[in-house]
């Protein structure tokens, strides 16, 4: 047992851990019942352990209800579980595909989104890449899918621009641009939905990294833009940007909703692969179903590995490299040019996407080549109306259930942290990451099992609303966790000395002064909560239908009206969430010139 | 055209619209200039303006050239004006001998040479056998002396002080301005000093103006 463990230790997230004696007895800690004051003492003391345990318990009871089917016996035909798997064919080809579309994603979201920060940061431009790409955060994976490919399929819009006056073409070409065999339709989606967000935790991490300054004493040395910042500001920012990066690489290794929509079919990728063995309806595949998902644990983690070799290999490298002086500016312009036109083809290709799922949904008959319908009819809507409210009122009130319980319980971690000083993030930023960096199709297989022997206690909607908050809480924590530490704790003081309890202060200065952050949070909540397709799928038992899996299911048949009208709806909820955290804050604080965003309060 | 030095014609740095700087000055090599003002007059402004890194929102007219050279419209990385902050801006993951090597420009020979080079600009500064070091382990006074040594080995053609080493205690403030200026002299390097500390003023020996070019 390491030193570190006799006595308390506590450990980010301000968790204080209570480590077994010798004897194996865990202590156990008293709390006085006796005034009503010590038990709300209490409960918010415990706010980090109890957030800590709901994330972790579910992931770690997940992959052991995942790992021991696929360690367990035979099958009806005689096979072990990783017999069966061996015996697919595509089992080779499935995991090259993960693995390519999964590291080459990653690489091209992180090398694009440094581009842009290395060659614009400070210029107007840069403010507009910024302006454009960050409400795209929000555009579902599903519904960003089914945009791209009603842009690039061969009878999409690119090809009915260039037709025929370009191409020829009189009917769509029979290519395989969508569902490519490689995978790169994929990777353009991926990178698309990635970008975004790598982009936005670059912009929390740089405030950090004293990076302006840094990149003006390496200008004033004679240094180009780009390697300037590779050297003297990469290195300082990319430790902050490991873990959302180790995030996007095992969710781009194995997504499911947009390697379903945008992926080769033949074999598909391994997590789609696991997918469909999961809902096989005799349950004959589950135990297959379970042994992939170990193979595809087992990949993710090699490739995070092999990741963490390639990242140390060149931090080693850049020290040297900057000994050597090299002045490299005339890249920069080049490069420039590179940054503003992947910003511009990655914005351009999701809000045309997301625009052709609009015109689809109100499109009568559009016939190919014609770029546009011949006649605009609400039918599609009017049509699926009964269905899109229900399945719409069912996304919004997981939405709801999981943000507004992630948000609970992130207000209390915090304000925990802030009432007993608990150190910020360490190992807990780790613990908050594990939903993010185990993979979705490795524990909710296993999570699913638990859930169906849980089954007459618990309805399939709570289950599948706690699996939201699984996901949702991480990126409610990291959107509020920010603004909520920066407060000005002078007000506080200010509070208390005027005779303010903490929780009047809490409740009377805190929360309405951080309004907008915690608006924000909800906004973001709810749009992780809007976009999760395979905890609805799997804990759902495909008894729950959200806008996520209806979008997804109704990809594979052809009724492009009627997808563009579930992909729309599910772009419309988070984009409303964010429209309310922007402009309820101004309406209420109207008045308030310190509260506007961009002034410090 | 050709006079030697740092020459600021007609400059005026402008935040929408409203002059926040004006200066018409020739600054000779060798020779110190003084601005002098309150925090938050534009003296930093105006010093982005000279290395051509003014944030949005900010405007400039006039000209700036440096030894008969029209260095307006040249990115910051071909001006070739040094500049040192408050802080040093050390970069903490590399050694004190990185850091030099990064101001020393490519074509300073094998890296045998780099090595020398460096090695003699540290013992020129009584930091003799430090290049392996860590800058985090240096004193404020030996981590001063480093940055300035990394700016001078870029062989910059002026030399802009923000304030610099302001964080420093008096003694050792006043020893690392000396060291300082007595090395921008030998340089003959024109230098523009930022400050609102007389003392500063006074010890430089240079002209003291005000950011809008009025004398101090």
């Amino acid at each position: 047992m390491p030193a570190g463990w006799c006595g308390y230790r506590r450990i980010g997230l301000g968790v204080t851990v209570l480590p077994r004696d010798a004897a194996g007895n865990g202590r156990v800690t008293k709390t006085r019942l006796t005034q009503q004051g010590h038990i709300r003492f209490g409960l918010l003391r415990h706010a980090p352990r109890l957030t800590i345990a709901l994330l972790t318990v579910p992931v770690l009871a997940g992959l052991a209800g995942t790992v021991i089917p696929a360690l367990g016996g035979q099958n009806t035909a005689g096979l072990t579980p990783f017999q069966a798997l061996a015996d697919w064919p595509g089992l080779k080809r499935a995991v090259q595909l993960s693995l390519f579309t999964g590291v080459v994603s990653t690489g091209l979201s992180l090398m694009i989104t440094l581009l842009i920060v290395a060659s614009l940061l400070g210029s107007r431009i840069f403010g507009v890449i910024q302006h454009v790409l960050s409400p795209l955060l929000a555009v579902p994976h599903a519904a960003a899918a089914l945009g791209l490919a009603f842009l690039i399929a061969p009878s999409g819009w690119i090809a009915r621009a260039l037709s025929p006056w370009a191409t020829g073409w009189h009917s769509p070409p029979d290519l395989l641009i969508l569902n490519d065999p490689a995978g790169w339709a994929l990777i353009l989606g991926l990178v698309a939905k990635e970008v975004p967000f790598l982009l936005l935790m670059t912009l929390a991490a740089l405030p950090q990294t004293d990076a302006t300054r840094r990149m003006m004493v390496a200008a004033s040395l004679g240094y180009g833009r780009v390697w300037g910042f590779v050297l003297s500001v990469l290195p300082g920012l990319y430790p902050l940007l490991r873990l959302p990066v180790y995030a996007v690489l095992t969710y781009a290794m194995t997504c499911v909703d947009m390697a379903a929509i945008l992926g080769p079919g033949l074999p598909p990728t391994l997590s789609v692969q696991i997918t469909h063995w999961m809902m096989d309806a005799t349950l004959a595949q589950r135990s297959t179903a379970a042994a992939g998902a170990l193979v595809q644990l087992i990949t993710v983690l090699g490739a995070l590995m092999a990741w963490h070799g390639a990242e140390r290999l060149l931090a080693a490298a850049l020290p040297r490299l900057a000994g050597l002086g090299l002045r490299i500016t005339a890249a920069d312009a080049p490069l420039r040019g590179l940054a503003i036109g992947m910003g511009a083809i990655l914005a351009g290709a999701l809000f045309a996407g997301l625009g052709g799922l609009a015109l689809w949904s109100l499109a009568g008959l559009w016939p190919f080549p014609d770029a546009l319908p011949h006649l605009f009819t609400l039918q599609t809507w009017a049509k699926s109306a009964p269905d899109l409210a229900s399945t719409a009122a069912v996304t919004f009130g997981l939405a709801a259930v999981s943000t507004g319980l992630s948000l609970l319980l992130v207000l209390g971690c915090l304000e925990a942290e802030h009432r007993y000083a608990l150190p910020p993030n360490g190992p807990g930023l780790w613990l908050l990451y594990l939903p993010l960096l185990v993979p979705q199709i490795a524990f909710l297989p296993g999570l699913q099992s638990i859930a169906l022997h849980a089954g007459p206690f618990v309805t399939a909607g709570s289950s599948v609303a706690f699996a939201h908050m699984v996901f949702v809480l991480p990126y409610v924590f990291l959107s509020l966790a920010p603004a909520y530490r920066a407060w000005d704790k002078r007000h506080g003081i200010i509070g208390a000395a005027l005779g303010a309890t903490p929780n009047t202060v809490f409740w009377r200065l805190r929360v309405p002064m951080l309004l907008p952050a915690v608006l924000t949070a909800v906004a973001v909540g709810l749009s992780v909560s809007v976009t999760q397709y395979l905890p609805t799928l799997l804990i759902g038992g495909g008894r729950i239908e959200t806008l996520a899996t209806q979008a997804v299911a109704l990809s594979s048949g052809g009724n492009r009206r009627v997808i563009g009208a579930y992909g729309l709806l599910q772009m419309l909820l988070p984009a409303a969430g964010f429209a309310l955290a922007i402009g309820l804050p101004r309406l209420i604080h109207a008045n308030r010139r310190g509260m506007r965003i961009g002034l410090p309060a | 055209m050709t006079s030697p030095g740092l020459v600021l014609q007609n400059l005026c740095v402008t935040l929408h619209g409203s002059p926040i700087a004006a200066l018409n000055v020739t600054v000779a090599p060798g020779h110190v200039l003084v601005v002098m003002g309150p925090s938050g007059s534009g003296k930093s402004t105006l010093l982005a303006a000279l290395i051509g890194a003014l944030p949005p929102g900010f405007a400039m007219t006039g000209k700036i050239i440096l030894n008969g050279v029209d260095v307006t419209h040249l990115p910051t990385a071909k001006r070739r004006i040094g500049i040192l902050f408050q802080d040093d801006v050390l970069f903490p993951h590399l050694s004190v001998g990185q850091n030099l090597g990064f101001g020393l420009p490519p074509g300073s020979g094998s890296s045998t040479q780099r090595r020398a080079l460096i090695e003699q600009a540290l013992s020129d500064a009584d930091l003799a056998g430090f290049a392996n070091r860590d800058p985090a382990t240096l004193s404020g006074g030996q981590r001063a002396r480093v940055a300035l040594l990394r700016t001078v080995l870029a062989q910059p053609q002026a030399l802009l002080l923000d304030e610099p080493f302001s964080r420093l205690d008096a003694a050792l403030h006043s020893q690392i301005r000396q060291f300082t200026l007595e090395r921008a002299r030998k340089l003959h390097l024109p230098v523009i000093l930022v400050t609102h500390d007389p003392q500063d003023a006074a010890a430089s020996g240079g002209r003291v103006v005000s950011p809008m070019g009025t004398p101090v």
